[in-house]
């Protein structure tokens, strides 16, 4: 077991769900594997999604939904399984 | 009703936030730049008299809240707002909250947003006034089984389009009934999704078309136009490289396209700047009304240098009460001139968003040539708006002259410290189609492809 963080490479906005209406993408506690979408980064009206990197458990997100984020912060911490 | 701009607020940012106080600056009048947290160090908040923080970087929270720009009219006492364009611009409900709070709103009345804001209704609008559309469906539809019976009279290839919709989203192509049945309900979804109204209709779908659109000014009574642009050269429907006049129509076509647009937009007591759009089908020579923008547009300074008249000040001065002072043999062509949109978007990683700290900057400088953009040495670029960083224009005697000052203008432009589609306008530059003018609106797509496949172009 070891703890992993999921950091934006980009700068921008981030959002945990593709549409305003849609449910998140993932939860804290979820399981996840390393190509699982974790949110977006929108920079200059252009979305990215972000995945997971590693898999594993899900710990927290860092950063609340439709917050600004910088490149290199991190977004959420994860444990391998 | 002359009750005068004692005040201005902006209700934008970026260059055009810019491009409204120097205008403003122009003919006296105090300005407030209405920005985010995000855009406090920008141009427009050094150059403006008052700056008023509307919320946070996000523009729902800032730029799209109608609720702080209000309140930015009161603590300001400004009476008047600009818009600009994106954003609120073609927003009604707001220019009626404008309006409700004892304010001028520098565009069209709320009625005429609204009615040109909905495709369908435009295109009645249009027809109405005598103005060609692109064959289509008369009415919303919102099932499969009408929508393959409207096709029968439009004829494949078409387009689907939301009826609220605009900026190239929600819009699909259906070459056969087959894929017209796939395909709509995906577009009514979309519709509904971006929208908030699921309502499409069909639209034939020109093949080879240019897009040339028609500059008109109004007071409300009278209309005059500043002929037309054409920017065919699109990349997923965004404009990139636009120029005044077409260097395709004829005297006769560029009258009989310029004088429909002015009927349509007197036909709407029509106040203010507005845009026509239309496609021209370059193998009948027929052109189709497409749509009205009711705002000023990021590539009105082609018109301005053919023209000499600055559309800004004239938009200040009509929202103002001021009558149009303009009759249509006033107004003459004079040379051509071209705009290249300088992008914060990297041209080698498929166009990626670049913001970043602007660190060496140079603009060119010379006979026939302007630059409209926000940045300054030392300014950073925030990632949450449009990445428009400048517009670098040139005027000439003729569309020759224009496009070897646009080499110039591109060669003397130092900007460094993010990606830029500078080079990319460098490249299109060489390229013998633009300098013959062969091209429609698919042609700078193909040329990219081929040019990121290593082909030959």
């Amino acid at each position: 077991m070891a703890q992993h963080t999921v950091i934006t490479p980009l700068p921008g906005t981030f959002y945990r769900k593709a549409t305003p209406d849609s449910p998140n993408y993932v939860e804290a506690g979820a399981q996840v594997s390393a190509d699982t979408v974790i949110g977006l980064i929108e920079v200059m009206k252009q979305f990215s999604e972000l995945t997971a990197g590693t898999a594993g458990r899900l710990d927290a997100f860092l950063v609340e939904d439709g917050d600004p984020v910088e490149p290199g912060q991190v977004i959420a911490t994860l444990e391998d399984a | 009703m002359t009750q005068g701009i004692g005040k201005l607020l902006i209700a934008n940012r970026g260059e055009i936030a810019v491009r409204i106080i120097r205008a403003a600056q122009a003919l006296g009048i105090p300005t407030v730049a209405a920005c985010s947290e995000a855009d406090v160090d920008s141009q427009a908040a050094r150059m403006a008299d008052e700056v008023h923080i509307l919320g946070p970087a996000r523009a729902d929270k800032s730029y799209l809240n109608v609720e702080a720009l209000l309140g930015a009219l009161k603590a300001t006492g400004a009476n008047a707002v600009h818009p600009g364009y994106g954003f609120l611009s073609e927003n009604a409900e707001f220019a009626e909250a404008v309006q409700a709070a004892g304010a001028i709103f520098v565009g069209p009345s709320p009625e005429t947003i609204r009615r040109m804001g909905d495709k369908a209704e435009a295109r009645r609008t249009a027809q109405a006034a005598g103005v060609p559309v692109v064959p289509g469906s008369p009415d919303e539809l919102f099932d499969v089984e009408s929508a393959l019976k409207a096709a029968e009279s439009v004829g494949f290839p078409l387009l689907i389009k939301a009826s609220a919709g605009g900026g190239g989203r929600g819009i699909r192509l259906a070459e056969n009934p087959q894929q017209l049945s796939e395909e709509f309900p995906r577009s009514q979804r979309e519709a509904q999704a971006a929208f908030g109204n699921g309502a499409v209709y069909l639209e034939r779908f020109i093949g080879k078309a240019r897009h040339i659109e028609v500059q008109v000014l109004g007071d409300g009574k009278h209309a005059v136009h500043l002929f037309e642009r054409e920017c065919s050269l699109q990349r997923r429907r965004q404009k990139i490289f636009e120029e005044a006049p077409s260097p395709v129509l004829n005297a006769q076509q560029r009258e009989t396209l310029c004088a429909s647009a002015v009927r349509l937009t007197e036909a709407l007591g029509y106040q203010g700047a507005g845009t026509l759009e239309y496609l021209y089908d370059d193998a009948t020579g027929e052109f189709f009304f497409i749509e009205m923008n009711t705002r000023i547009q990021v590539e009105h300074p082609v018109s301005e240098l053919i023209t000499g008249i600055d559309l800004v000040q004239a938009m200040l001065r009509i929202a103002g009460g001021e009558p149009l002072g303009l009759k249509q043999s006033d107004i003459r062509l004079n040379g051509a001139a071209l705009q290249m949109r300088l992008n914060a978007e990297d041209p080698a990683r498929d166009f990626f968003p670049s913001p970043g700290l602007v660190q060496a900057l140079n603009w060119p400088e010379g006979e026939g040539v302007r630059v409209d953009s926000h940045l300054y040495e030392g300014y950073r670029v925030p990632p949450y708006y449009d990445s428009l960083l400048a517009k670098l224009i040139v005027h000439g005697s003729d569309r020759a002259e224009a496009l070897a000052r646009a080499r110039l203008a591109v060669e003397q432009t130092t900007l460094t410290g993010m990606a830029s589609t500078l080079s990319l306008h460098g490249e299109l530059l060489e390229q013998p189609w633009l300098h013959t003018a062969d091209f429609h609106t698919g042609t700078l797509e193909t040329w990219l492809a081929e040019r990121r496949s290593g082909g030959a172009a």
